[in-house]
């Protein structure tokens, strides 16, 4: 873990013996030290899962291979694992919650950050960070026991009959299912989007929106055509912190997915998604192939994670390097 | 790291301070299934109030998990509400010894809006219906049985567990029997691919689902029905009698099944032969113990505890709802008890 001490490290500080012979332990030294292992930390705890879940998931990968992600069926009794509808599940509902919670968490950031009187807004961004701190299981319950019987009385026929030539918007709506999870899980990443792009568009220099309405802007015209371009970068880190979130969730979602590993083009049907199957099976898997077929998922949703990331990553780049020329960052 | 060597030698000298002060205390760990969790933490409480030198920890983290860790050897006993399978048993290094502790049961509890009787099931019309082919009320197989009740042409929708359990392992076990196109294609065990139907996490989540969801029905366990005053159907049995599951009901269950009990404990009493009471879908529960335990305390006192937990421990159980075992199966385990060695 140790590495050569930093080379801009004050070694040519003049004449002082207190210093000099306190040198070798200076505080910029021990500092860049702490932070170093914090980091490699992280690293190692990244990279020993991957490892761990790599090599538990060996009799699975070895007896399925690629066939793991391509095939649907899910049979603990015959043996029989594929992890596709697992995959389209978690996809779905993160893509169901990603379209409700973006511009939901986007806008009111807006509001609070660019139009709110600051009491307003400070007041209404604490309540939304205590949004974030409530446990998900709470919000399982209140999907299974509020939001489910509206969806199927009310807002699944109202979809069918507005658009439901859509296949989107077909069968018969139990009330539980993809989006009834997409909604729950918007609901509970909206504080992450809504609190961090608030925190970045406050960081927007002042003078910035004062040259714009210096230069004959409205209030919303240098909101959306100045702020908000150059909050960019930190209003996609949001959404990708609330992708990942919505990812890995896994009490709520079971709560209200229907947990039936089938793939549906219909957003009224139920699914399953990799973090809810793993919830609910491990603790009961038996045999060895269920067991590394279960920790296959786990890696499968780790992959995902960052492949996902990846591609965020890359979005970044292009539309950085793209640049609307207002904040080179 | 000198903080957690330091943590532990603490650890260590408390352990010596704990062991030093009460002579011959012995501690035991084990792990297993959730079912039965309330009543084994009962038992070893009051074990423990009558032997102060026996101390029993017992993690409820499912069967699965129980097997997996009596396996690895890294708990004395295990338990499970399914029997370990052959290639389970292979893989300990010690004979695993079966003895079942209390029994359960599971029901069928729906949700049709305008019915208020209490529903009667075939095993047919059961297994029509998980297997998605009964998909209407008013099924002829369902309608036969329930003279008198009008039932409604809605789709039925299923609720099944969606976690891994030992109820859903009744179940399966149950209409594996009854059926045999479920037991050729569906089987048993405590997660199968289901052919139709929601998923719901634990009895509560299945519950919540059944009272959500109009024309559903699901099945629940019986402590949780009777402990939360849910309605539930009878079920027909093996001698023709539409039965509603209670605990007497449960107990005839093994009574029945008891007469033909192999050796090893290793039976599934869902759908016994031969006795009118006997409510079909049963199930007991079991503590796992090696054959071979090295340690003669530890011996002695998992030796003590099985035969105190089949004698004045089951007194105990419909307390907390737990059908009790049948005098002819407690007679036979008394006896097994001595291949502990």
């Amino acid at each position: 873990m140790a590495t050569t001490p930093n080379a801009t490290a004050p070694a040519d500080v003049p004449a002082n013996p207190q210093a000099l012979s306190r040198r070798w332990f200076s505080a910029d030294d021990v500092a860049h030290l702490i932070t170093l292992i914090a980091a490699a930390t992280l690293l190692l705890i990244t990279v020993l899962l991957v490892y761990q879940l790599w090599v538990l998931s060996a009799e699975s990968r070895t007896k399925f291979g690629w066939h793991f992600f391509v095939t649907s069926t899910w049979d603990p009794v015959a043996g029989d694992f594929g992890a596709l509808p697992f995959i389209y599940g978690t996809l779905v509902t993160s893509a169901v919650a990603l379209f409700i919670a973006v511009p939901l968490g986007v806008g009111a950031a807006i509001f609070l950050a660019e139009l709110a009187p600051p009491k307003l807004s400070s007041s209404l961004s604490f309540v939304s960070d205590l949004l974030a701190a409530v446990p998900s299981v709470i919000y399982g319950l209140l999907g299974v026991f509020l939001l489910v019987p509206i969806m199927r009385t009310t807002v699944q026929p109202a979809l069918k009959r507005t658009l439901g030539f859509l296949p989107l918007f077909k069968g018969p709506s139990y009330g539980i299912g993809f989006l009834t999870a997409g909604i729950v899980l918007a609901i509970m990443i909206v504080p992450f989007v809504l609190s961090v792009s608030r925190e970045v568009l406050l960081g927007i220099p002042r003078d910035q929106r004062e040259a714009a309405l210096a230069l004959g802007a409205t209030k919303w015209e240098s909101t959306w055509k100045v702020v908000v371009p150059a909050a960019r970068i930190g209003i996609f880190g949001s959404v990708f912190l609330a992708l990942a979130r919505a990812l890995g969730e896994t009490m709520a979602v079971t709560m209200v997915i229907g947990n039936n590993p089938r793939i549906s083009e219909s957003l009224f049907s139920p699914g399953y998604s990799i973090a809810a199957v793993l919830a609910n099976e491990f603790s009961e898997a038996t045999g060895n192939l269920y067991l590394s077929a279960l920790i296959e998922l786990g890696l499968v949703l780790f992959l995902l994670t960052f492949i996902l990331n990846g591609l965020a990553r890359l979005l970044i780049l292009v539309t950085t390097a793209r640049g609307s020329g207002v904040l080179p960052s | 790291m000198r903080l957690v060597k330091k943590l532990s030698l603490l650890v260590g000298l408390l352990m010596v301070a704990t062991l030093a002060t009460a002579q011959g205390q012995v501690l035991l760990n084990a792990a297993g299934a959730t079912f039965p969790f309330p009543m084994y933490s009962k038992w070893f409480d009051l074990y423990k109030q009558a032997h102060p030198n026996v101390q029993i920890n017992y993690q409820s983290i499912g069967s699965g998990g129980g097997i997996r860790q009596l396996i690895d050897k890294t708990v004395d006993f295990g338990a499970s509400d399914g029997p370990m399978t052959d290639e389970q048993l292979k893989q300990a290094t010690v004979p695993i010894l079966h003895f079942p502790t209390v029994m359960g049961a599971d029901v069928p509890s729906y949700n049709v809006p305008g019915v208020s009787a209490e529903l009667n099931f075939t095993p047919e019309a059961l297994a029509g219906i998980f297997l998605g082919k009964i998909t209407k009320w008013n099924d002829p197989a369902i309608t036969s049985a329930n003279s008198g009740v009008k039932l409604p042409g809605d789709d039925i929708v299923v609720v099944h567990r969606s976690d891994g359990s030992g109820t859903t392992y009744i179940f399966t076990d149950y209409l594996s029997k009854v059926s045999p196109e479920w037991q050729k294609k569906v089987g048993k065990a405590t997660s199968v691919n289901w052919p139709v139907g929601l998923g719901g996490k634990g009895n509560e989540g299945v519950a919540g689902l059944i009272q959500q969801t109009p024309d559903s029905i699901g099945y629940i366990e019986l402590i949780y029905a009777v402990q939360n005053k849910i309605a539930y159907g009878r079920v027909k049995n093996a001698a023709g009698v539409f039965v509603k599951a209670d605990l007497a009901g449960v107990t005839a269950a093994a009574a029945a099944a008891a007469k033909s009990m192999p050796d090893d404990f290793r039976v599934s009493i869902t759908d016994p032969e031969g006795n009118k009471a006997a409510y079909p879908i049963s199930s007991f529960t079991w503590l796992l113990i090696p054959s071979k335990i090295a340690d003669p305390a530890k011996r002695d006192a998992v030796k003590g505890f099985l035969k105190w937990m089949m004698t004045d421990g089951q007194q105990y159980c419909e307390g907390l709802a737990y059908a009790k075992l049948p005098k002819e199966v407690v007679v036979k385990e008394l006896k097994a008890i001595a291949q502990i060695q």
